[in-house]
């Protein structure tokens, strides 16, 4: 089986993200090509074939042309299976991409199985996993972040690829960097954080007041902070902070992927939750069940004692 | 501008799910359902721009089984105009490539400027039915969006990319936008507004009038993970639990002293 693994390259460098394609197609042991927009002399880790295109026509941010050049690259190569990371990038093209050929597309894939020749992939906010199968040849799926090792090492033959007329309705007008004000979490040795289990915007005082007991950081869930009730500073995950306090401890955070990937690498952590099945429950190295509003005025009482 | 908004309804995720006899779904009686949270932003969003531009028509459209009536109502009660029901028992074993063109066939006669959807359903999470239906119907298309704008027949709309960076582009209509959390303020319907979302119009469409092919992806089976093994559960009486916590913090962290 042959696959093209589209890589992602964002403000002048190749996203780490990329070599977990590889480290995927190693793992099903697939023959592989990569395909970047980059600019020229960009340092790409690959053993084998990668088609360039140019990120200075191309832009690094223009889907409708990255979408062309891929499309392009399909019809050179044939792939069997065309690799996306399950990110911005993948959720703009992949799917597209699988529409104009009019093949499965697989979203989120977290790991394979060989005989069934089948893609495991989690539903219901991780409480499930599916087993899912395609009826195409050519298959379209994007990883999820994380899922599998990247491997990184060679280098590759560059091929040049072009556009021989390109057209885009899409205009790219920049990027916008996220304000850095506020506090950085990331440097916390204690970060006590509030998901929406906490019900209401005054309730957040109740995590407050257990991370002052413990010196620690406020920290939140992303519902928190779109709602308002915690400065956007204090995220934690993919669209937030990455952390690795000594000690994590999550109330009312049910643990969706996006989330643990911003916290999963905390010394010990602690999950305060009332589902015993919540996610998060994969990661806590101690799970109290517990409504989070009774428990944690208790916890907090008895820490400043 | 004629505005389309699709909306799924999806069980609470913090119910306790439970496989069903086929195994290839959850069982979906005794849930509590709700609108899809992505779609809720989609639907403010919609709203909010059909009351800029005066003369616009919001349809509201969610494929599923009687019940998700309850959803196009919410949204009719928000402010869309009126409702389209696609009548369909088995919503749950289609493929994102059967929603997308069941979509798509019913929007190819009305020619809406532009579809918005959810980023991806809270239950699914393929992210795949909104690039699908713009693929279906050759509109432009923009996925992750933060920040939206309308003017002079353009979007200019913020995509969310990782580690706290956005791309700002603008595009021309026809298109397809897929919504993602944090781009507003969904509003709550006022009771008035639910009363007077009650009048308003809801066709119902069999789905076997738009499903015109067949899945191209196949649930073979539903599975819950295996749990890591080695975690400590505490439950029982919070006092107690209290102290067992401390303890533990005491003996395997150095931040707890
Ligand atoms: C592209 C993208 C990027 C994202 N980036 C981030 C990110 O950076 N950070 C982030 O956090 N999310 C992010 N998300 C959102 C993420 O998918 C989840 O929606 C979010 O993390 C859920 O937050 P939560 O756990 O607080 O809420 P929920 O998932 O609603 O969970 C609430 C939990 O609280 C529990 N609970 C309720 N009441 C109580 C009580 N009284 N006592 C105890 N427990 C209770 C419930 O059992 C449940 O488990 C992103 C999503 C996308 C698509």
């Amino acid at each position: 089986m042959k696959a093209l693994l589209v890589g992602e390259y964002k403000q002048g460098k190749v996203e780490e993200s990329s070599y977990e394609l590889v480290g995927f197609a190693k793992q099903l042991g697939l023959d592989a090509v990569m395909f970047f927009v980059a600019d020229d002399g960009a340092e790409i880790k690959f053993d084998g074939k990668v088609y360039v295109a140019d990120a200075g026509k191309y832009t690094e941010y223009n889907p409708d042309l990255h979408k062309a050049l891929i499309e392009e690259v399909i019809n050179k190569e044939n792939p069997d299976l065309i690799v996306f990371s399950h990110s911005s990038y993948g959720w703009d093209i992949a799917f597209r991409v699988a529409a104009d050929l009019k093949v499965a597309a697989i979203s989120e894939v977290v790991d394979f199985n060989k005989d069934e020749k089948t893609f495991i992939v989690p539903c219901c906010n991780s409480k499930f996993r599916r087993e899912v199968k395609p009826k195409t040849d050519k298959v379209v799926v994007t990883l999820q972040g994380g899922a599998f090792q990247p491997v990184m090492e060679g280098s590759p033959q560059i091929e040049k690829i072009d556009l021989p007329e390109a057209k885009s309705n899409v205009e790219f007008l920049g990027f916008v960097e996220k304000e850095k004000v506020g506090v950085d979490l990331t440097s916390a040795e204690i970060i006590v954080s509030a998901g929406r289990g906490v019900g209401k915007k005054e309730n957040v005082e109740i995590v407050k007041a257990l991370a002052d007991a413990l010196g620690g950081e406020l920290g939140a869930s992303r519902p928190v902070v779109d709602a308002g009730w915690v400065d956007p500073s204090r995220q934690v995950g993919t669209t937030g902070q990455i952390v690795a306090p000594k000690l994590y401890i999550a109330c009312g955070i049910s643990g969706a992927i996006q989330h643990l990937a911003g916290m999963k690498k905390s010394n010990f952590i602690v999950a305060i939750n009332k589902d015993k099945d919540a996610p998060i429950s994969e990661v806590a190295d101690v799970f109290v069940a517990a409504d989070l509003l009774e428990f944690v005025p208790v916890l907090t009482e008895k820490l400043k004692k | 501008m004629k505005i389309l908004v699709c909306v799924k309804q999806v069980p609470d995720m913090e119910s306790k799910f439970k496989i069903d006899a086929s195994s290839k779904w959850y069982d979906q009686a005794d849930l509590v359902y709700k609108i899809n949270e992505y779609d809720e932003y989609a639907a403010e969003e919609a709203v909010r721009l059909k009351e800029k531009v005066a003369g616009s028509e919001l349809v509201v459209l969610s494929i599923g089984p009687e019940r998700v009536k309850d959803v196009i109502r919410k949204v009719l009660a928000m402010g869309a105009d009126r409702g389209v029901h696609i009548l369909d028992n088995e919503e749950h074993l289609k493929d994102p490539y059967q929603k997308a063109s069941i979509i798509a066939n019913y929007a190819k006669n009305e020619n809406f400027d532009i579809v918005f959807t959810g980023l991806q359903s809270e239950d699914r999470g393929s992210a795949q039915v909104a690039p699908l239906l713009a693929g279906l119907l050759g509109y432009n298309f923009v996925s992750t969006v933060v920040g939206f704008e309308y003017n002079d027949d353009k979007i200019t709309v913020e995509r969310e990319l990782e580690g706290g960076l956005k791309a700002k582009v603008s595009l021309p209509l026809s298109a397809v936008v897929s919504c993602q959390l944090g781009l507003n303020t969904p509003r709550y319907p006022t009771l008035p507004n639910i009363m007077k979302a009650k009048r308003k119009k809801l066709d119902t469409v069999n789905v076997a009038d738009l499903l015109d092919g067949d899945a191209l992806v196949e649930t073979q089976k539903i599975f819950i993970p295996e749990k890591k093994a080695g975690g400590i559960v505490l439950e029982g009486e919070v006092d107690k639990i209290a102290d067992e916590l401390i303890q533990i913090l005491k003996e395997k962290t150095q931040v707890v002293k």
